[in-house]
Parts: C-alpha cells; structure tokens; sequence
C-alpha cells in the first residue's frame, strides 16, 4: 500500500496535479518525456485574455516545486509496465540518459561551438537546434541535454574531452510504488501535413498557430518579431484559416477550444506590432466563451481586422511566396479567392494519446480522449480529457488531485 | 541569528577570471568568527556531502552557497540550517560588462569593477544570513470542517467531496430546498464522455446522498451573517430561521451560484410585455411542469436588439445626468466631514455584460432544451436555433452535432432583428441567414438566453468581519464574479482559506462545475491543514514564516491593516493590528507599510536589507569610479527575469546592485533613506505590471509601491534629494532582453544627475 501519487505528464494540467497534492502532503512522481517540464504552455508567448507570459505561472509552479520535498521529478522518462492494483501500483519507469549532470556548468559557448544540427522540435522545425541544448531560457530543469545524435564528428571530438558530461551515460529504469495516478499526457499540435487542402505544410507562409506562437515569442526563432519565414519580410495581409481539422469527421470531431481565442490572441500580436497589417479570419463560429467576449469585442474594433463566416476550401502556393485562398463567403454565398503574404492555419489539439499508447489501464474514445480509468484509481485530467484552455486545466488537474488524494489518504 | 557560516563557493560556475579564494579571504577578514570557514570547491553539485558533514563537525548553523543563480538546482541543497545562495553567475559574471560599455571578454583576471561586484555580493550575502534566522511557524489547532454556502449543483458535489476527505461539512443553502438552479432543469447537457448525449441530473440522488450523510449538517433557508476569525479557526454565524447559529469551520468553499438577470435587460425584445416571450430558465421551469407545450419555439441566442437598445437607453441617461450635474453643481453643499465611517454599501454590478458573459452556457442549453421538447413532444413540435456564433467549444461539440442531426431542430445563423407578434403568435425577423435569403418565422413561442448573474455581484455572500470590510475586494474588476486575474490558479478571491467554485465564479456548465466544485474541495482542504502547520498557501506554499509585530512601537496608524492585499490583519478599538497568519501569504506588504518599521519576519526584515545595503563599498569619487544603483527586485518575475537576461548573456551596467525583494510592496522607505544615506545615487524598483491588468503575484504589491512612490518623493525633496533618483519600473518575466536597457537607462539617467549630494558624508 503507497500514498504516493504518480503523475504522468508535466504539462501545465499534470504540474497542477502534483503540486497541490504533494501540498497536501503526499509524495508526489512527476513523469515526463520530454528533458523539462512545461509542456505545452512552455511554447507560447502569451496566454489570452489578459497576454501575460506563460512562463510567469511556470515559475511560480517551479518554484512551488523547488521548495517541496514530496515532489520528485524524471524527465525524459516514460511509464514502460504497470502492475498492482488500485491503492497498490509497482509503476516501471524507463528514463533515456539526459548525458549533463545535475547543476551543470553554463554550456552556452559550448553549445555553440558545435555545429551539427537538428530541426528544433520545440520552435516546431522553425529553426535548428545544436546537439547540446536548452530549450528554454526559464527551463526547469535548468539543464541542458546532451542529443548524441545530432553531434556531428567534429562536435563529438570536441565533447570527448569535456569530463563535465556523461557521454556513455546509460539509459535506465526505476520502479515506483504509488496508490493512484493522474495520466495529464496533453495534447499536440493536429499534424497539417495530414491537411492536404490546406497545402498540407508545404505551402511557404502557410504556418500553424502553434508556430505563430513561436514567431512571436522572445526566445523564438525570429526573437518575437512576426515575420514571413520565407524571407524575414513583415507580412502585410495575414489570414487566419479558423478550425483547421477541427471540426471535421475526417480530421478532429470536436472543437479544440482555444483555437478561436489564440486568433484572437494573434490578431492582438500583430495590431500591436505591425498596426498596418491587414488582417482576415475566415471562421464557422467565433468562439470566445464566457468573459472571453470581451477579448472578441476588443479585436472586432481593431480597424484592421476582418472577419469572413466561411470556410476555406483551399491553400495554395502563390507568386512571390504569398498564399492563395479559396473560401466561401456563407453569408453572401460567394466564392472568393484572396492573396495572403501569409496564412495561419488555426490547427487544433490532438490528444496525445490519439497516436500513442500507454501502459496503463485507461480506455481512450476513438479521438483518443480518455473516457475512464477511475475504477483502478487512475484519474485523467487537462487535455488528455478533452480540450481545454489553461484555466481549465488548472481546474482539472486541481480536480484530479483531490481524487487521486482520495484514493490514497489514510494509507 | 546565524553565528556560525560556512561559506561556500562553486568553482564550477563562477569563472570571468573572478579572484574567488580573493572573495573568500576578504569575507572572512570581515566577518571574523562570524564565518566558521570558507571552501573552494572544484563542483559544488558532488559537495553536498561534504558540506553536510561540516554542518554536523562544526556546527555551521547558515550555508552560504556562491555560484550559480538560488534558481538553479536549489533542491539539491536541503539541509537542516539556514541555506542561501550568492548569484555569481546569472546576475554577476554574465551579466557583466565593462565600465565604459564595452563588451567584457573573460580572460585569466577579472577587471576590477567585476571584482568588486562579486565582492560586493558576497558581503551582502553573509549580512543577509547574519540577520536572518529560521523560522518557527505559527501553527494552529485547525477545526477539520469545511463551509459550503450554497446548496446547488456545485455546492452538492464539493459537500460530498469533502466528507470523501474525512471532513465534516457544513452546508448553508438559502432556499427552503436543496438542489439550486438545477430544480429548474429538465435534463442536463452531457456530464462525461462520450460527451454525445444528454443526460439525467439525477438531482435527487445527489441531494439524498448530502442529506443521508452523517458528516454533512445543512442549514436550509440560511444564509452567512458572518465569518470572522481566520483559515482553521474561523467561526460562521449563520442566520437561520430559528435565529443565528455558530459554527467553528476551518475554510469555505463559496458555491452561492447565480440569479437570473433581470428581464428589463431584455425587455426590448418583448420579455415581460409579451407572454410569447420568455427566458430559457422560464422554459426550463415549464418544460420541469409538464405544461402544455409548444409546438413551435424560436430559440434565440442572437441578443444585438437588446444590446443596442440598452447602448441607446445608457447614453441619454448619461446626457440626462451630465444636464442634471451641471444645474445642480452650484446649489450642491459639501458633503459633512468628520462624521463615523458609514455602513458598507454594495455596489449593484449586475449588467447586461453577465447575459453575453453566459453565451456557452445559453448555446449548450439551447440546445438541451430544444432536445427535450421535441422528446417531451413525440416529436410534434419545431424547434428553431437562431444564433450569431454557436458557442459550444470544446468536447460538447459532439453534443452539437448530434443536435444538428436531430429531427425537430432547425438551427441557422442569423441576425434576428425584430421579435413582434404576428398571425396567432410571434413573428422573428431574420437576417443574414445561411439559407441564402431573409426570412420571418412565425412561432409560438420565443426563448430567450438567461444571463448569470453572479451572486457576489448583488449581494454580500459571506459577510467578513475583516478590517478591510464584508465583500471580496476588487469584484467590479471581474464584473462581479468571484475571480482574479490569476490565469494559471483559478481560485484566488484573495480572502485565504475562501474558494469561490460554479458559477459564482463563471458561468459554467454542469459538468465544468463538478470539476471546479473538485478542485476548490482540495484547496480547502489543503488551506486547512496548511493552517494547521503553520504554513502558507499558494503562491508562497510553505512558507512557515510570518509576520512578528513589536506593538511596543506601535503608533496604530493602520497604514499596515489597510493595505495588505489579503485582508489578514484586523485591529482592536485603539487601531492596534492584530494579525491573523493564518490568512497571511507572506508578500511583507505589511512592513513595506510601517513607518515605524515594527514589523518583521525572521528570515526577511527590514533591518536585515537594510544592512545588505550598507555592505555595499560605495566609491567617494562618482566621476573616476561611476555611480551606484541598488536594485530592488521582485523576486517573482523580475528577479527571473535578470537571470534569463545573464543566461542570454545581456549585459548590464556593472554599478547596479541587485537585491531580492518578496514583493514590491513590501519594499519599506527607510530602505531607500539606508541607500542614500550609504551613498548610492539611485534606486531602481523593478517589479510586476500593476492595474487592472496586474501580473504582480500579490495582486496589489507593485501597486500599493507605487502609491507609496509620492511619499517617497516628498521626503527626498525635504532632504534635498532629487526624487528621479528613485524609479519603479515593470518587467513582465520575458522581458529578459529588454530589462538591460531599462537598466542601463535609469543609469545614465542617474549619471547626468550627478552624484548623490549625501556621498561621502
């Protein structure tokens, strides 16, 4: 019997479920795949309604962390085998070697010595990343990792003398006891290439929200300045392409929440940059629920921006690097077709699980939300459950650990 | 006290050609047996044992650790004294640059100005440890029950949900029955997956189970008279029918729910002239009655008329007010001073905002309803769903679009632009439409959305007996809902050990409300049992320590009782603050506040920054050697903030002094006369954005600094210091590469005035 609690997933929703149940006094395993916590909100600039930065909630849940003795944290882990039974788990756990040592050495010079690359994963292939890397300047851990195979020869010259890294580090793996656990494994990015009408990710400006945010962020591949990723070049008429495989039986049969309030968002980024910027959202339903109206009234008097009810049947590769529309206007009934030096493509959320497999004992609809788990003590919260917005998968995680707690107290 | 230091420096993250053993010998030099030794170590990560067995064999009672930024890897050094870091790295070493601006190229020894910065913090630090000491915490006997008020959907689900943790509840419902706006709902929209199908609230089953439960006591038709006391002692005086009643809690979750709007807000769309026109609450009602129903119904979600009306309506009463100031202005007599403070009086916030404000719950509803008069009908009825944007985010879509499939329910975007009767019932004018032409529909009945008023927003629900008054601060800021800005904790109401969940926070679907009724049980819960320890909650999550009033110099101004942005202290009749820690959240505002500087806590205090300041070696010659500016900075962002910038390597003028604050607010005055009077020419006040849209963790913190910033310049004018030499400046958390330049220009600022006239005296 364990009364501690597992938490898999370190995104905003699983950070919320670990530390307000190790505040209760519960020994708390944070699980997460990725080399640092985060998730999700970890990649954008701005949150909506109010635009503070993401990272200023992080910091506080890191910090709420650091002090915390109950919590212990893996990265770059993964749950590999479970058995037991409610109240009484043996959890395996497969950790890949990270190949930095705890309270590393600043290995910025170093890392930029190298010179074999990768697409960065986290600016969402907008940019390319070293071998040793950090992808974040706030990332907690504050450490970097240590990707052997992005090193090229001259780099893994370079490192072999460094005694600082662990390059033979091995991978391992640990096995916990734990009484409940909460499964926050989140959601992606809808994959555009399956997009095909949409120029499926190979129209150049044609780019996802999630990449937007990138653009737009001080630590991204342009330090926060949107621009064209063509030729660098301020866009002068953007548009927005509104449930891009939400909304769809043959891509997302649902809607993703946020997608209306993060063009909202982006509209507020580029009024606020680029007030000359002509922009269009072409959109089914303006979604913006509860005291997010305000966000939308704020938008629709920006003179710039307009808005189209329609959607769009196509993207395509226009002259110049711009992008050609073809939608329809529902409301009038007309077929337009628009030059944009820009498209965003508003790609909705993928849970995760919808493409990956866990060795837990949750069912998962055939979208790949999970519709159940809390029998064996198993209790899913955030966007694992359905999509939700930050507040709410703080609500949700905040829920999740008062039933994981539940489920342990007393043991 | 600490007495006895081991300071420690980590050689594996200082660098910059910084002379550490130079560091170590001039701390010890200046100390004496203040320091019990000082190491260099080659990796201070591998040293944690080490240092541990110099705690035990020579009885260190602080650890100072010099290196890397406090933020970086701190959990590896847990040890049972005081444990401190020096920030060589971050905000020292890359953050450096030369004097004369030019970029620094680290070599074998570092220039002298980076020197005497590493230096300069490493005193600061030993003077931080010699004045702080390791708290005890002020732990209570905490009463293990919990207060729900309000007997609703959400008040239900946290009552039960809290009697799961093994507590007692305590549940006060206004009405002669359990069971809220729910009573009024024929069937829920979808509670759980596959979030497809309505379903059965099975109300009474919830209801039977809080009624059944022995550790749930419900007080029906009550209502709070007060709550005074704090988190784990609260003591609730509840109103009831027999008269008032007492009961010890430890916290409360406050589920009060909503009204219904009132219907003049939709009155130019027929609601209460025309009998064909009602509320979806209304129909809700006879839908729950079995009357007779319908047989055509526009559902209409499309408010613009009342919108524009009520625009209309608000402008000519604004003119008729502005004509009727301007007669009155001359025969008006000044308002009677010096009279007793008056009664609290609740400001009305309800406005026709709240009926916008519950669009998704008024579309998810639309379409329940519409679902269930086709069932209730045999599907002899048409049901017609008139909007401008469907509001159904997220996982109900699937809900949508089972409803879309229905037989029975006709839906269509359009801009209904009159409601009117016509033939043998109402006719809806239709624009806009996406049946490609303008339409009237001929109904029988006309349902119309219902705005969520939220209960806060008309009447005082819990009834503090606090110092600071009954109500929630700040409501209007949030139109009435029991909310703050915080984005990632959703269940701040800055009154500690108070959780607002439903829809007196937001109006919420009833499933959305289980989830929050959930998550403001734990924090409850939690808030209680922190109590119990002597802890803080959320942001500073156990902290144990708090602050230690010296009334002995107590002038009773009530600066420190009117400020904190919590409510956590009361007074006595003389005005005498009375602290209660356990609604405290440790942000020091209250010591910010006190001119007589008698409030502290033990391990953060005025006189303990003000020595770090005077550590500080303040150059006589201003030209040869350059200014110095202290920085005060909030720890919460914009002392990250620094840090990201060292790490990017952005540079900052090498004559700043950085020291950590808890929180603007809690920076005290006398703190900026102690850098005066050292010498420094100016002050920096770097914290979070403040206003409505506030980021500052304290909610009021940087706010109530910069309130204080006028004071502040008046007594540097009767000095005879100008007052520009003392700024406060926000920084947003990722702001890292625009920090050094707002640094840098309050530098050169500070350069043209010249030196402190004070310098050298």
């Amino acid at each position: 019997m364990s009364n501690a609690i597992l938490v898999v997933g370190g995104g905003f929703s699983g950070l919320t479920a670990a530390i307000e149940a190790a505040e209760l006094g519960h020994d708390v395993y944070i699980v997460e795949k990725s080399p640092w916590l985060g998730g999700r909100v970890a990649q954008l600039n701005k949150y909506f309604p109010k635009l503070c930065p993401p990272s200023c909630g992080l910091e506080i849940q890191f910090q709420r962390i650091r002090k915390n003795p109950r919590i212990h944290v893996l990265t770059m882990a993964e749950v590999v085998g479970l058995s037991g039974q409610k109240g009484d788990y043996n959890v395996r756990v497969a950790i890949k070697p990270r190949k930095t040592p705890p309270h590393n050495v600043d290995f910025t010079f170093l890392a930029s010595s190298l010179d074999g690359t990768t697409p960065s994963e986290f600016d969402l292939g907008l940019s390319e990343r070293k071998g040793l890397y950090k992808a974040m300047p706030f990332a907690y851990p504050a450490r970097y990792v240590l990707d052997t195979d992005t090193l090229s020869k001259a780099d893994m010259a370079r490192l072999a003398a460094n005694e600082k890294l662990n390059m033979d580090e091995e991978p391992r793996e640990v096995s916990l006891q734990v009484g409940a656990i909460v499964v926050a494994t989140g959601w992606k990015p809808y994959d555009v290439t399956n997009l095909s009408n949409l120029g499926a990710g190979s129209v150049k400006n044609c780019v996802s929200n999630m990449q937007l945010e990138r653009l737009a962020s001080p630590f991204g591949p342009t330090q926060g300045n949107i621009v064209r990723p063509s030729d660098g070049r301020i866009p002068h008429n953007v548009a927005f392409v509104q449930c891009a495989g939400s909304r769809d039986q043959n891509h997302l049969n649902f809607c993703s929440y946020i997608c209306c309030m993060a063009t909202l968002k982006h509209c507020l980024y580029l009024a606020e940059q680029h007030p000359q910027t002509e922009v269009t959202v072409f959109y089914i339903d303006l979604r913006a629920p509860g005291r997010y109206v305000k966000v939308l009234e704020k938008v629709q008097a920006l003179p710039n921006v307009h808005f189209i009810k329609g959607k769009v049947a196509n993207v395509e590769q226009g002259k110049d690097n711009t992008c050609v529309i073809q939608a329809e206007d529902a409301i009038r009934g007309e077929k337009l077709t628009l030059n944009y030096d820009m498209v965003v493509l508003a790609t909705g959320m993928q849970p995760s699980l919808a493409t990956e497999k866990l060795p837990l004992p949750v069912p998962v609809d055939s979208d790949g939300f999970i519709t159940g788990g809390e029998e064996a003590g198993i209790y899913a919260c955030g966007c694992a459950l359905m999509p939700l917005d930050v507040t709410r998968s703080a609500q949700s995680g905040t829920a999740a650990a008062l039933k994981a707690v539940q489920t342990v107290k007393g043991r | 006290m600490a007495d006895k230091i081991g300071v420690y420096f980590d050689l594996a993250n200082i660098g910059g050609g910084v002379d550490v053993q130079n560091l170590a010998d001039e701390a010890a030099k200046k100390w004496g047996d203040l320091i019990c030794l000082t190491k260099l170590l080659p990796n201070l990560a591998e040293s944690v044992d080490e240092i541990s067995r110099d705690i035990a064999e020579q009885g260190l009672d602080g650890v100072l650790l010099c290196g890397s930024s406090p933020r970086v890897d701190p959990e590896r050094y847990r040890f049972p004294v005081m444990v401190d870091f020096v920030n060589l790295r971050e905000q020292c070493v890359l953050s450096y640059k030369n004097p004369d601006g030019s970029a620094f190229i680290p070599g074998d020894q570092a220039p002298a100005a980076l020197q005497g910065l590493a230096l300069d913090y490493v005193q600061m630090g030993v003077a931080k440890m010699q004045k702080g000491s390791l708290p005890d915490s002020a732990a209570i006997t905490a009463t293990p029950r919990i207060l729900v008020i309000g007997g609703g959907w959400t008040g239900l689900t946290a009552a039960l949900e809290a009697s799961s943790m093994d507590y007692d509840v305590v549940l006060v419902e206004k009405d002669r029955e359990l069971g809220g706006a729910v009573r009024t709902m024929p069937e829920a929209s979808p509670l759980g997956p596959l979030w497809e199908d309505k379903c059965p609230t099975n109300l009474q089953d919830k209801i039977d189970a809080v009624q059944k439960n022995s550790r749930i006591t419900v007080y029906l038709e009550s209502q709070m008279a007060k709550l005074e006391g704090q988190p784990g002692e609260y003591i609730a005086h509840i109103a009831t029918k027999s008269g008032e009643k007492e009961e010890k809690i430890g916290t409360v979750i406050l589920a009060t729910g909503w009204v219904p709007l009132d219907q003049k807000y939709l009155a130019p769309m027929g609601l209460g002239s025309n009998p064909k026109v009602v509320t979806a609450a209304e129909f809700g009602k006879m839908l729950v009655k079995g009357e007779a129903l319908p047989k055509r119904v526009a559902f209409v979600l499309d408010t613009t008329i009342a919108k524009d009306a009520i625009a209309k309506q608000a402008e000519e009463e604004a003119k008729a007010k502005e004509a009727a100031e301007a007669e009155q202005a001359s025969a008006e007599a000044p308002a009677a001073e010096g009279e007793e403070a008056p009664a609290y009086v609740k400001a009305d916030l309800e406005s026709f905002k709240h009926l916008e404000y519950s669009n998704a719950v008024n579309s998810v509803g639309m379409l329940r309803l519409a679902n269930t008069l086709c069932e209730k009908t045999g599907d002899a009825s048409q049901s017609y769903i008139l909007y401008k944007n469907m509001t159904v985010p997220g996982i109900l879509e699937r809900f949508y679009k089972k409803m879309q499939d229905r037989l029975g329910v006709m839906m269509t975007k359009a801009d209904v632009t009159a409601i009117k009767d016509g033939g043998n019932g109402v006719v809806v004018e239709c624009k806009n439409t996406l049946l490609g032409h303008d339409f009237d529909l001929e109904v029988d009945l006309v349902v119309l959305p219902t705005g969520l008023v939220p209960t806060t927003a008309k009447e005082v629900t819990v009834q503090f007996a606090y110092r600071q008054g009954p109500e929630f601060p700040d409501l209007e800021l949030f139109d009435g809902y029991a909310d703050s800005n915080y984005i990632c904790f959703p269940y701040e109401t800055r009154r500690t050990g108070v959780y607002a969940a439903g829809c007196v926070r937001q109006p919420l679907t009833l499933d959305a409300c289980e989830v929050d009724a959930r998550g403001a049980v734990l924090k409850a819960v939690q808030c209680l049992e922190a109590a119990g320890r002597g802890v803080a909650v959320h942001p500073r999550a156990l902290d144990n320590s708090y602050p230690i009033f010296n009334f002995v110099r107590c002038t009773q101004c009530k600066r420190c009782t009117e400020e904190c942005p919590f409510g956590a202290l009361d007074d006595d009749e003389k005005g005498t603050p009375k602290p209660n820690p356990a609604r405290c959240r440790r942000c020091g505002t209250c010591f910010g506040a006190c001119p007589e500087r008698v409030i502290s806590f033990a391990n953060y205090n005025i006189d303990q920054i003000g020595s770090m300041i005077r550590q500080v070696q303040v150059p006589a010659d201003f030209k040869k050697d350059g200014p110095r500016v202290l920085i005060l900075a909030c720890e919460n962002d914009a002392y990250p903030a620094l840090d990201m910038a060292g790490m990017r390597r952005r540079s900052w003028s090498p004559y700043c002094r950085v020291i950590p604050v808890r929180c603007l607010g809690s920076v005290n005055a006398i703190w900026i006369s102690d850098a005066m009077s050292k010498g420094f020419d100016g002050v920096m006040l770097l914290g979070c954005k403040y206003g409505d849209d506030y980021q500052c963790h304290f909610i009021k913190g940087s706010e109530i600094c910069n309130r204080r910033m006028q004071n502040i310049a008046e007594t540097l004018n009767r000095l005879g210091v100008q007052p520009e030499r003392v700024e406060q400046l926000e920084v947003a958390i990722d702001e890292y590469d625009k920090v050094p330049d707002m640094i840098d220009g309050f530098v050169r600022r500070i350069v043209a005035l010249g030196p402190n006239p004070f310098k050298g005296m």
